[in-house]
């Protein structure tokens, strides 16, 4: 069974979308699987996500999109954490993305894209593979 | 899409238990002395149970409203005239984030999201060009704008000014339902009773200027899709409704004149019986609550008006085109159920702006149901039959219930303010995910019956103008330069001047704004300087 123990993870609304059920849903799953998560509320710039991503030391930054603006949102939270040298905290990616658009984001350096219709044990499994790789069953 | 989906067989599942999605017990066969009340009354009779008008549907048909909107407001215009020669009979506009949320295209936090999720209508010249040669006092226009919708409804006061359509004569909808955007929908702005004072401003103007249009429609539909149970989606709405009639009468509204134009606003789910049940149910609720809480008798004024969406997160990115199958058995339940106007979504709405072909398709799912099934042709069909009345009566007990735990809180602006009605929900809907991710909740082509080689595929992908963002841009410093700036400025201060007094209706204050071409952004900034923002509980 995976686990996040001891894992701090941040989950962000970037932008003005104000779908949060996912984003909420993967915080409660997330916290059953052990982890500590910190949920930000609606409407962050990717500025003051990146800040207290790195003042929460966080192990890893998802960010829940459901407004079509993935590809600009994500591109500048990552920018924003090479700014603040944090480009080391892996970022996930969750919501509505459109499969044409997931290789680019993939190649962006986002380390795993979360669908609606995942199971949340396997959202969490994968997630735990990610950023404990020795924890891999 | 992920194959990670747990696939099952025919073999391997378990028949569908019997209880409704909300917990109601299905009788395995209903029989009559399951009904409170052998006698489920008549139509356009209080309570109401089947439905609001004499004839049904055979005076009229319910309305054919197709939600759309996106980039440039020239191209919506294009979408809507295209859908207006389709036969659609009235309009429904998206507007992007930024409109709803208050923010200018140029502002930073607006720039990623310029144009998406619906139009940019930052100020009246875009909404002239929205509406070009379409006639204001024919086409009924709906418009889901929650946080700035005083502020769109006084855009659209203006454009009819402008195309010397006398206000009267408008009809249409504002969503215009703030309590729930800070459950479920969050394009809030500004704190729960500022926002409740600027809803009370609409109604009580709309009720004089604009008779025949729906200054609010107060909608269960996005803490449905959230995850809430169809109890408590009509439980949460109706509460809220309530708390728009105790505000209305504070500031000295008549109830049997303004009850008249609140409407409402639901989704439509999968279970078809309870879905029917919960319209019947509502209605009822609404009327008995109004005549013996409030003491309406006017019979117009208890009347339940509602819209409904028909799709959402019911749709799946799995098998794609089953959507069309769902949305089919949603829509006759919707009219089973009473709607005054149905939208249906597109099989690839959920997940993308629809195509013209899609977006044709879920129209033509409601002209068949209206045109070909003949279930329209009498009133409530379904009416004193043993198990849509049992379950009626179950859905009224349940949903009295769940408003009476709401009122044991404190009332809805209590449990909004402090979070506990986000966290409720939050709650149901990670129990909603449990159950499909258990196949205790079985969807088809999604965690049963898959194929492993199904490639989920929605055929043709609506692309946005890349370019629509930088146009609508462009247009906005345009239009910012060529306006009397002297004039913007003198109607922003007397608006900030008139939000001070509580009393003083902002609506004549909007319109002058709008006439001015002042931006929704800078009608917002100015009201947030006096009232403030709302700060999200962030609860979990």
């Amino acid at each position: 069974m995976s686990n996040l123990k001891g894992k701090r993870i941040m989950i962000a609304k970037p932008g003005l979308d104000g779908h949060d059920i996912g984003a909420k849903i993967i915080a409660l799953a997330l916290r059953d699987a052990g982890a500590e998560v910190i949920y930000t509320g609606l409407r962050k710039t990717p500025g003051f996500i990146a800040r207290v991503a790195v003042d929460e030391d966080v192990d890893a930054v998802g960010l829940s999109l459901l407004s079509g603006s993935h590809k600009e949102l994500v591109a500048e939270t990552m920018r924003e954490l090479k700014a603040l040298n944090a480009s080391d905290i892996p970022v996930f990616v969750g919501g509505t993305i459109p499969a044409e658009d997931r290789a680019m984001l993939m190649d962006a350096g986002v380390v795993g894209i979360f669908t609606a219709e995942m199971r949340l044990d396997d959202v969490v499994s994968e997630l735990a593979r990610k950023l404990s790789p020795e924890q891999a069953a | 899409m992920t194959a990670s989906a747990k696939s099952m067989a025919h073999d391997d599942l378990a028949l569908p238990l019997p209880r409704t999605p909300s917990g109601i017990d299905v009788p395995v066969l209903a029989t009559p002395e399951m009904v409170r009340d052998p006698n489920p009354g008549q139509p356009a009779e209080f309570p109401f149970t089947r439905g609001i008008f004499p004839d049904g549907f055979r005076g009229r048909l319910w309305t054919f409203r197709q939600y759309s909107g996106f980039g440039t407001a020239e191209e919506s215009n294009a979408r809507y005239r295209f859908l207006l020669d389709q036969g659609q009979t009235g309009l429904s506009v998206a507007l992007d984030l930024p409109t709803q949320c208050g923010y200018d295209p140029s502002d930073a936090m607006a720039r990623a999201e310029v144009g998406k999720v619906g139009v940019s209508l930052s100020n009246l010249s875009e909404m002239e060009i929205l509406f070009d040669g379409i006639d204001l006092s024919k086409i009924s226009t709906s418009f889901t704008i929650n946080g700035t919708a005083a502020i769109i409804y006084a855009m659209y006061c203006a454009c009819a000014d402008k195309q010397g359509v006398p206000r009267a004569k408008l009809t249409g909808t504002i969503q215009n339902d703030i309590l729930k955007e800070y459950v479920a929908r969050g394009t809030w702005i500004f704190p729960v009773r500022p926002s409740m004072r600027l809803i009370a401003d609409t109604i009580l103007f709309s009720n004089d200027a604009t008779p025949r249009f729906n200054p609010i429609s107060i909608a269960g539909a996005h803490v449905r899709d959230a995850g809430s149970t169809a109890v408590e989606e009509m439980a949460y709405t109706l509460a809220n409704g309530f708390a728009y009639v105790d505000e209305l009468l504070r500031r000295g509204g008549d109830a049997t004149k303004f009850a008249k134009r609140l409407s409402f606003f639901f989704y439509v789910h999968m279970d078809f019986f309870e879905e029917v049940a919960k319209f019947r149910a509502g209605r009822r609720v609404w009327a008995k609550i109004l005549r013996d809480r409030y003491g309406v008798t006017d019979d117009k004024a208890m009347h339940f008006r509602f819209g409904v969406v028909c799709g959402g997160s019911s749709l799946t990115a799995s098998q794609p085109y089953n959507n069309i199958v769902r949305v089919g058995i949603e829509t006759m339940a919707a009219v089973l159920g009473g709607a005054q106007s149905i939208f249906t979504c597109a099989y690839d709405e959920a997940f993308q702006i629809p195509t013209e072909f899609s977006a044709e398709i879920a129209l033509r799912t409601q002209q068949i149901i209206a045109y070909e099934s003949g279930i329209s042709k009498t009133v409530d069909p379904l009416g004193g039959s043993y198990f849509v009345e049992h379950l009626t009566d179950r859905m009224e007990d349940e949903i009295l219930k769940v408003m009476d735990e709401i009122d044991a809180y404190g009332g809805v602006v209590k449990a909004i303010e402090d979070g506990w009605l986000q966290m409720r929900l939050a709650e149901r809907a990670t129990e909603r995910r449990r159950k499909i991710d258990a196949v205790d909740t079985v969807i088809v082509g999604q965690n049963a019956f898959r194929r492993e080689s199904q490639t989920d595929d929605f055929g043709e992908v609506f692309r946005l103008d890349p370019q629509a963002a930088a146009k609508v841009i462009e247009k906005f410093e345009a239009i910012r330069d060529r306006r009397d700036n002297v004039a913007v400025e003198a109607s922003l201060n007397k608006l900030a001047a008139a939000a001070e007094k509580d009393n003083e209706n902002l609506m004549p204050y909007l319109i002058d704004c709008c006439h001015a071409y002042a931006t929704v952004g800078e009608m917002v900034a100015r009201l947030k300087q006096g009232w403030g923002e709302f700060q999200e509980p962030v609860r979990l």
